[in-house]
């Protein structure tokens, strides 16, 4: 489980960080990591300024 | 960089840089690291202050300001316009700052007074001793090190992961932030007020706004309610807002970012840990507003970690005066601004219009919002009627 970051999209301003109820989002920079604790609950896709991320199952 | 310092403070924002300013005044060590290579850049940030807020802070200098606005304009969904907060009677009307100068400008205060700057240095975890927290593990040009502190300050801005590691749950629902994007345009007449546009077809849950940044350059920008994005997202409600309504306009920068709108969070201190401005969740909910709030806060902390020294304790027992202070000021204003803003959040575009037409004939040119609000209330009680606990 996961989410897919299309750096080039991505205007790197954290805001996915902030919503991740698990903490597996870091912003690193200019880019963004996810860990393997990600649930892919969505809710970072849905909030995403530019739609720059997309769950995988 | 010193094997053991008083204060760490992660993230060189406003919130930050006061904070370690306040501390380095008093004498105290203080580190204050920033993971990006450039303070202040990117942006994410429409720039838009209140001047009595930032006198309180810093003499506003040339070098960081834009432009200066007369007042706010507020549009109604049906282009009816209230004037509000011009400068004569409030000292409200702000400025539009250049961010990415002004908060080096606070950095470099900061180091001024003695703080200590690293940049490009990530905080990436908490150092603890029989879980007591005595620092922080910070990533500098690809090297892990341990740098040690008897107090940690997380002033790392709506991606905070400090307070989270401490402990603290900051993380925040969809309803909780609002989603933004914005250009800095030019070929515009930016006017000579900050234009607040209302109602669901700019910006569902949020607002547009226009802040001038400048002869022909204003700063062009929107958010919506996290929990009314995804069909929808922010950056191509402000593509068709341009396209429609300032053909004309030329982009010379795209910030995108988020705010936090929780209100006030149940927790900002644990033993050895103090949160500031939006890694506190201390935004404004109905303004989306953070910077005063984060120096405000900062310098609250700041003071709080200069008695923690005194007195040799870091514990909560000491930290919590921040807590105290901070809900009672900055706090409470949070509160009466979640109130209005789920307010508003029910209301039509319709509503939103009656409300501004009920004005129509008051001069509330020199009245701030807090004024306003009253006079709205009781010329709309039945549509606002949730709100009248807010003035009674
Ligand atoms: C689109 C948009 C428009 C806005 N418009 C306005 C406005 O007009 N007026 C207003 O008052 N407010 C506005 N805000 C809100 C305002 O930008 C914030 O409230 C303000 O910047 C908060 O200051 P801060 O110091 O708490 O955090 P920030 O300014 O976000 O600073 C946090 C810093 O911490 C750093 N950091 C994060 N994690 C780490 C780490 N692990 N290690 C080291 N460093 C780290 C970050 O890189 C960043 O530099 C807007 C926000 C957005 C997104
Ligand atoms: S919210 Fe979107 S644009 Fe912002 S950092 Fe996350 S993926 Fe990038
Ligand atoms: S899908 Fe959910 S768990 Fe995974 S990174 Fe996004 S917010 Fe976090």
């Amino acid at each position: 489980m996961s989410v897919n970051v299309n750096r080039y999209k991505c205007g790197y301003c954290g805001a996915c960080v902030g919503v991740c109820p698990v903490g597996a989002l870091e912003l690193v920079e200019t880019w963004i990591e996810v860990d393997n604790t990600c649930t892919s609950c969505g809710v970072c896709a849905k909030i995403c300024p530019v739609g720059a991320l997309v769950v995988v199952q | 960089m010193k094997p053991k310092y008083d204060v760490i403070v992660v993230g060189a924002g406003p919130g930050g840089s006061i904070t370690a300013k306040t501390c380095a005044e008093a004498g105290l060590d203080v580190l204050l690291i920033e993971k990006r290579q450039e303070i202040g850049d990117p942006v994410r940030c429409a720039e838009g202050v209140s001047k009595e807020g930032l006198k309180k802070h810093i003499q506003p200098d040339p070098r960081w300001i834009a432009a200066e606005v007369k007042g706010s304009k507020i549009l109604a969904p049906d282009g009816t316009e209230i004037k509000m907060s011009e400068e004569a009677s409030s000292g409200k009307a702000g400025y539009t700052l250049e961010r990415k100068v002004f908060d080096r400008a606070l950095a470099q205060q900061a180091a001024q007074a003695g703080a200590e700057v690293m940049v490009k240095t990530r905080a990436t975890g908490l150092l603890r001793d029989n879980g007591k927290i005595t620092g922080i593990n910070a990533m500098y040009m690809g090297e892990t090190q341990e740098i040690r502190a008897d107090i940690v300050i997380g002033a790392d801005g709506v991606e905070s992961k400090v307070g989270r590691w401490g402990g603290i749950d900051t993380s925040l629902k969809p309803h909780d932030i609002e989603t933004g994007a914005q250009f800095l345009v030019s070929n515009i007449d930016p006017g000579e007020y900050s234009r607040f546009y209302m109602g669901e077809k700019y910006a569902p849950g949020g607002y547009l706004w226009v802040f001038p940044k400048g002869k022909h350059t204003a700063n062009v920008g929107l958010g919506l309610l996290g929990s009314k994005s995804g069909n929808v997202r922010a950056i191509t409600l402000l593509e068709n807002f341009i396209k429609n309504y300032m053909p004309e306009a030329k982009i010379l920068e795209m910030v995108v970012g988020g705010v936090p709108v929780s209100g006030p969070i149940k927790q900002t201190v644990t033993d050895g840990l103090m949160l500031v401005g939006d890694a506190a969740r201390q935004s404004d909910p109905l303004t989306g507003g953070g910077i005063i709030n984060a120096m405000d806060a900062g310098k609250m902390a700041g003071e709080v970690c200069i008695k923690a020294k005194e007195k040799g304790d870091y514990s909560v027992k000491t930290l919590k005066e921040y807590e105290d202070k901070w809900r009672a000021t900055i706090g409470k204003e949070l509160s009466k601004s979640l109130a209005v803003k789920n307010m508003l959040l029910k209301l039509t575009d319709e509503q939103l219009n009656q409300l501004a037409h009920s004005l129509k004939g008051i001069d509330t040119s020199k009245m701030p919002l807090p004024v306003v609000l009253p006079i709205l209330f009781k010329k709309n009680p039945k549509i606002l009627w949730e709100l009248r606990t807010l003035f009674v």
